[in-house]
């Protein structure tokens, strides 16, 4: 299928001349990284634009910086990239096996984070891991540079924060020692979107954070499910009693892919799962 | 229309594109290549695979004036002397029927072995997952990549 919207294609190699030429385009100008969202769209109609600023030739937003304590994820960094990087597992775990159950490889290879967070449809598989790190989106315009809290980012489904004129350079992540998961649910391995995720996060002194996506219209944390955790010693029946508060944390709806029904069953599931799993890596020390 | 020139399957090609134009339609009605093919259009099927810079990408979701510069490896370049050793497996053990899914799988195999020359079947699942094939219930498929990759003998 060809795309039947005409557009001129720009590759800058500056971020100024990309802030350039969004602050003239303004909404008339669509952001190209990996396109595995965006190409979609415009072959199906869903969006149109006269201009498609390509940004993969920028090399300052292709890096992924790792210091002390804090770790750059640059807008064109791709999942494939997350993914081959045994630090980002080691540091990262959760965003780590997020990207691992992104679609397939010939996506990951293209797809990026940040395009990822960019699209904000409610399934998205980085954002829990996101959430839970409490993840800062840097974003700048000709005005200037400023930094976005993750909780602030998803707007609606497919809405976010961020204006037109701005261009996302890339995601800035706190390092802390911590083990976790990312429990998906699909249909089949491959090529499916989330029917229910969540990301689970915990430490040594007994943090817990918790967060979901498809199962809410935008990904959120699970505050109530933290809160009753915090501090606490994990057993069986603690467990069994926080499943009891999932309903209330979650807003999901029936469509094609599966019912509100069985998406709140399995939260509670992979909840379950998840922490158990989460708990084990704790305590069996981190490979 | 922008001149692009890229090399594909080893040879330096050059053509004019607009825009808006696809990779996997130029590739396929004004370069020649045919062995991409059109399923879903959507980057969901796999059959339209080819390597961009040794990694496999949907060639139905990236436009072609991307591409200006870079390298594109294709089944067509894969058996530029003949069939290797997965693909004339694949044919023994008859992977395929219709054979639609064919070049992505070898695509997607090609990627694979490059990184881990002998994979284990979960790694071979991981790594072809995404690519739909609607004839043979994947097991011969598997099975063959399985087959030529397995370790046997020192190289």
């Amino acid at each position: 299928m060809a795309i039947l919207n005409d557009f001129k294609y720009y590759k800058p190699k500056e971020i100024n001349e990309t802030l350039q030429l969004l602050s003239e385009f303004k909404e008339n100008a669509k952001i190209l990284a990996g396109g595995t969202d965006l190409i979609v769209h415009l072959k199906e109609n869903l969006v149109k634009t006269e201009n498609v600023i390509d940004i993969k030739g920028i090399t300052e937003l292709n890096k992924i910086d790792i210091s002390k304590d804090n770790i750059f994820l640059g807008s064109g960094v791709t999942f494939t990239e997350i993914i081959e990087s045994p630090e980002l597992k080691d540091k990262l775990p959760i965003l780590w096996e997020a990207s691992k159950k992104v679609a397939s490889v010939g996506i990951r290879n293209r797809a990026t984070v940040v395009g990822n967070i960019c699209s904000a449809v409610p399934s998205l598989d980085s954002a829990p891991a996101l959430l839970v790190y409490d993840a800062e989106i840097v974003v700048q315009s000709k005005n200037g540079k400023r930094t976005i809290s993750i909780h602030d980012w998803f707007t609606g489904p497919k809405q976010t924060i961020l204006k037109p004129e701005e261009l996302v350079l890339g995601i800035n992540i706190p390092i802390t020692i911590h083990a976790g998961v990312y429990e998906k649910l699909g249909r089949y391995r491959g090529e499916d979107l989330a029917q229910a995720g969540i990301g689970i996060f915990v430490d040594e002194i007994k943090n817990y954070r918790f967060a979901y996506c498809a199962v809410g219209p935008v990904p959120k944390r699970m505050k109530k499910l933290e809160d009753f955790l915090q501090g606490k010693e994990i057993s069986d029946k603690l467990i069994e009693e926080a499943t009891e508060i999932i309903p209330s944390e979650i807003s999901p709806i029936t469509d094609i892919r599966s019912s509100k029904e069985y998406r709140t069953h399995m939260m509670k599931i992979m909840f379950k799962r998840g922490l158990q799993k989460s708990m084990a890596i704790l305590k069996g020390g981190r490979s | 229309m922008k001149k692009i020139t890229l090399k594909i399957n080893g040879e330096l090609r050059s053509v004019y594109v607009e825009p808006e134009e696809i990779l996997l339609d130029v590739l396929r009605e004004k370069l020649g290549v045919k062995s991409p093919k059109c399923g879903c259009d959507r980057g969901d099927c796999g059959a339209c695979a080819v390597l961009l810079n040794g990694r496999s990408v949907r060639s139905c979701l990236v436009l072609a004036i991307e591409t200006d510069g870079q390298k594109i490896v294709t089944v067509e370049g894969i058996s530029k002397d003949g069939l290797n050793k997965v693909q004339n497996t694949m044919l023994d053990k008859n992977a395929f029927q219709c054979g639609f899914c064919a070049p992505g799988m070898i695509i997607s195999t090609t990627e694979l072995i490059e990184k881990n020359p002998h994979p284990n079947l979960e790694e071979i699942k991981e790594a072809l997952s995404g690519n739909l094939c609607r004839c043979t219930g994947y097991l011969p498929i598997l099975e063959s990549v399985q087959e030529a990759t397995k370790e046997e003998h020192h190289e």
